[in-house]
């Protein structure tokens, strides 16, 4: 947009982003609106906006019939648990990258992040044939170590481009001031990289959180997260509506709720190294 | 003790070759400064000794103990950065105690220290503040403080007063040189400025792509320089150079004077070179002249403050006789041989 935009303008883009956001966000809206909704309400023509009658009763009959609260706290377990052990491994990973790169980190790098492109069902009979052997199917632990691995790219990348920021000097000093390897990043590296390293957790939790691939095919009851959840919700009850909205809203508020919280955070994040 | 050789070292990234071979004695206690343009390889050389980068060949011995393959943390070095590499999340005092930390030294020991070097720099009331709350000449004390607490054998010095303004690049000057008349050990400073250089210097190496033009005390650099590149390199301003047949009359290739060996006059002819005034740089205790001379080209001419020129006035210049340097076709000094 050019400098001195005129007030027209302004206001024309504003008006559109806000059409283009509410556009966006309005399926989220009706599945919020249409879970307090009864049954009757939530299929009827033509369909009302608000509630007539406001109902919780929808949300009761989802933790009656598939244990929301199981699928949720697996949903943090594998969540947490990869993006944690994801850092474990990035960290070394990225520190070696920004500060030690060799001729091929570059191409390492890429390499890593092209192996999120490719379709995961290309992998998954192998996959499951391990799981299956190493018996991790329908495991917590299994599906955490999964995830870690398919968010280890994006994970070692964004660590990569805070790392790359740090003036090399200060690792460095550290060195001449007696710091071996450990030291230097844990008293050093990791704590000037804060905001960083929080970055990166917050945006992984989320891509691990709405992972359902993997999920839905190497889960069953016990280990099933969120939304193995919903997948095996919206079969049986698809006919359902104000129940469906219900348990998507049960699934997806959680993460809308951390999102919204730390949306400055996640900004910051992604942005990070674009704008100086 | 920290006395430092380099035997043979070579460096290489890659294809190019950084520093072809060089073999160095510092003795302990000397403050040594590595001197020249850059790019020339001073801050690659001082690096090695440091640990923080690896020799492609020879040795690097502290105290006469091989440290070529050993990290930087295990050399017993302390380092002041051109940046002042602060650790930007820890407080003065956290940053001056890190090295102890490191080196798992009781608190209370390091506490002692600290407050110590916090007194000796003038830091006492900086102590529980942030880098970034302190002026470039703060940050430089407290980088300066981190690396003498640790009583290391050897500090070295990366450029370290290159981002402070002129007049505090005076005082830390001083500052450091009193450090080293205090503390005693070995100082090794490198820089690009030559001033620097012949003021807190024991002995000079002066560098010039990778290779040790020459070594030696500062006034030894200045009166006996081993050739054209030291010559010109040292003194301020620079030396002038002369070939061709003016030089030939004094059985050289080339020969320098340094603008402050000339006679000057005013009176027509009282002089060996006639030449008109450029420009006057008139700094009130000296002026410096740049004179075209009528046949040799644009020279510096030193003189005091006293006199005013202007702008094509004409001058009369007489080298002195006893100082004028001879070089031959390599460029090397002919001082012994008679003119």
């Amino acid at each position: 947009m050019a400098r001195n935009a005129s007030v027209q303008t302004k206001v024309g883009f504003t008006v559109l982003a806000w059409a283009v956001a509410l556009l966006l966000f309005s399926p989220i809206l009706w599945t919020i609106v249409t879970a307090f909704k009864t049954e009757a309400e939530a299929i009827a023509t033509p369909p009302t906006f608000l509630p007539l009658t406001f109902t919780l009763d929808n949300f009761g009959d989802v933790q009656d019939r598939s244990d929301y609260i199981k699928h949720a706290w697996n949903s943090i377990l594998v969540s947490v648990g990869s993006t944690l052990l994801g850092l474990v491994i990035a960290i070394p990973a990225a520190w070696s990258m920004a500060f030690a790169p060799t001729k091929r980190t570059k191409d390492i790098l890429m390499w890593m992040l092209s192996t999120k492109m490719m379709p995961a069902v290309g992998v998954l009979i192998p996959i499951y044939l391990i799981f299956r052997d190493l018996r991790l199917l329908d495991t917590v632990h299994g599906l955490t170590i999964i995830m870690t691995l398919i968010n280890l790219p994006i994970i070692i990348w964004m660590l990569y481009t805070y790392f790359k920021e740090i003036p090399v000097d200060i690792l460095e000093a550290a060195r001449m001031d007696g710091a071996e390897l450990w030291n230097e990043i844990v008293h050093v590296l990791v704590p000037m990289a804060i905001p960083g390293i929080a970055s990166t957790l917050l945006l992984n939790v989320i891509l691990a959180w709405n992972e359902a691939f993997w999920t839905i095919t190497l889960t069953s009851g016990r280990a099933g997260t969120l939304t193995a959840f919903i997948s095996s919700f919206s079969s049986p009850q698809g006919l359902f509506l104000a129940k469906l909205s219900a348990a998507s809203l049960l699934a997806i508020a959680p993460i809308l709720l951390l999102g919204w919280f730390s949306q400055k955070q996640l900004v910051r994040g992604l942005t990070f190294g674009a704008v100086k | 003790m920290g006395s430092i050789t380099l035997e043979h070292v070579n460096k290489s990234f890659g294809e190019v070759e950084i520093i072809p071979d060089i073999s160095l004695e510092i003795e302990d206690g000397e403050f040594v400064v590595f001197v020249g343009p850059s790019g020339c390889g001073k801050s690659t050389l001082l690096r090695l000794i440091a640990g923080l980068e690896d020799t492609t060949s020879g040795h690097i011995k502290l105290d006469g103990e091989d440290v070529t393959g050993a990290p930087p943390a295990r050399r017993g070095l302390a380092m002041v950065f051109q940046s002042y590499a602060l650790y930007p999340h820890m407080s003065v005092r956290d940053n001056i105690a890190f090295p102890l930390k490191m080196a798992k030294m009781p608190q209370a020991e390091i506490d002692k220290k600290v407050e110590y070097a916090a007194r000796t720099l003038n830091l006492g009331s900086y102590l529980d503040r942030r880098p970034r709350a302190l002026s470039g000449g703060q940050r430089q004390r407290v980088a300066i403080g981190r690396a003498i607490v640790r009583e290391p054998k050897a500090f070295l010095f990366d450029e370290p007063l290159s981002n402070l303004d002129a007049a505090l690049r005076v005082n830390m000057r001083l500052e450091i040189t009193e450090l080293h008349q205090q503390l005693k050990t070995t100082m090794i400073y490198v820089t690009h400025d030559q001033v620097e250089a012949m003021t807190m210097a024991d002995r000079i190496v002066v560098l010039n792509a990778g290779n040790v033009e020459q070594f030696g005390s500062p006034l030894e650099l200045y009166k006996r320089p081993a050739n054209r590149f030291v010559a010109g390199f040292i003194g301020s301003p620079k030396m002038n150079f002369v070939d061709g047949p003016e030089a030939e009359k004094h059985n050289a290739h080339s020969i320098g004077v340094r603008p402050e060996h000339f006679a000057l006059s005013t009176t027509a002819g009282a002089g060996q070179w006639a030449g008109t005034v450029n420009v006057a740089e008139q700094l009130g205790s000296d002026t410096f002249l740049h004179v075209e001379v009528e046949g040799l080209g644009l020279m510096t001419v030193r003189t005091d403050g006293e006199q005013t020129f202007r702008h094509g006035d004409k001058v009369y210049l007489t080298p002195a006789a006893n100082r004028i340097y001879r070089f031959d076709a390599a460029g090397l000094a002919l001082q012994d041989k008679p003119t």
